[in-house]
């Protein structure tokens, strides 16, 4: 188990480039400092593409996994 | 809240020369993507790329000298929207209507694998308050487009505007 709690649930279904890049940053700005954010996806580009996008900002990615049936799954900590 | 560069955000710094539906795309895509990083981003719109900034998008697609588009079909079964029909440069340029017919299956077939529209995309770079988008006075003047047919929130500049704000970018792209 994880020794988080989700804040908010986001979820970027059917979505492509870059809308699930551009739909969790939205989300995590509207976060407190601390929270976490778990966002669901299905474009496989999302799992780089999240990566890069924590990178760039630093927010801190705690979960970044695919899930049988297509979904990726992700846990994204707003640091700053 | 961005990754500093130095001490500095980073900075991209697009040129959109190309007016047709798919050319429309690329800028769109990665300025709000970046805009989503944490980046400061402006947009040229010059040439053809201007008219992305009219109040209303009429980009269109042609597959006319694009040797390389598939023409899918959107509806219908998997296996019949798989096949690639081939059509012939000559037909295509002389068919009445075939780049209505090519704009709406591209149109169609972004929207049903999820791909944002091009209007949905300018927005959220308006939105983001890091994104500029630039109007290139040279090209409204040749064309005779005035201040008042572009959406709010762009600006006007010429070519020593964007080389101010490129001259610190940290990457450059034309398209």
């Amino acid at each position: 188990m994880a020794d988080y709690e989700i804040a908010q649930v986001l979820d970027c279904s059917g979505l492509l480039c870059p809308m699930p890049v551009v739909k969790t940053n939205k989300a995590v700005q509207a976060l407190a400092v601390g929270q976490v954010l778990e966002m669901i996806a299905t474009d496989p580009g999302s799992i780089p593409d999240m990566e890069a996008w924590a990178r760039q900002t630093g927010h801190e990615l705690l979960l970044a996994k695919e899930e049988p049936g297509g979904k990726f799954r992700f846990h994204i900590k707003k640091t700053h | 809240m961005s990754q500093t560069n130095g001490n500095r955000r980073r900075r991209l710094a697009l040129i959109a020369s190309k007016g047709t539906l798919d050319w429309a795309y690329p800028p769109f895509i990665l300025a709000s993507a970046a805009g989503a990083m944490g980046w400061e981003v402006a947009i040229f719109f010059t040439f053809y790329g201007l008219p992305l900034l009219k109040k209303k998008l009429s980009a269109a697609v042609s597959p006319v000298g694009n040797p390389a588009m598939p023409m899918k079909m959107p509806f219908g079964p998997e296996g019949f929207r798989q096949i690639n029909w081939p059509i012939p440069n000559l037909l295509m340029a002389n068919v009445p209507g075939f780049e209505t017919v090519a704009t709406k299956l591209m149109r169609k077939t972004f929207e049903k694998k999820g791909v944002a529209s091009v209007e949905q995309l300018r927005e959220m770079c308006l939105e983001m308050d890091d994104v500029r988008l630039i109007g290139c006075q040279m090209t409204m003047d040749v064309f005779g487009f005035k201040k008042e047919d572009f959406v709010e929130g762009c600006e006007i500049g010429g070519a020593a505007t964007f080389l101010e704000y490129a001259a610190d970018a940290d990457v450059s792209l034309f398209i």
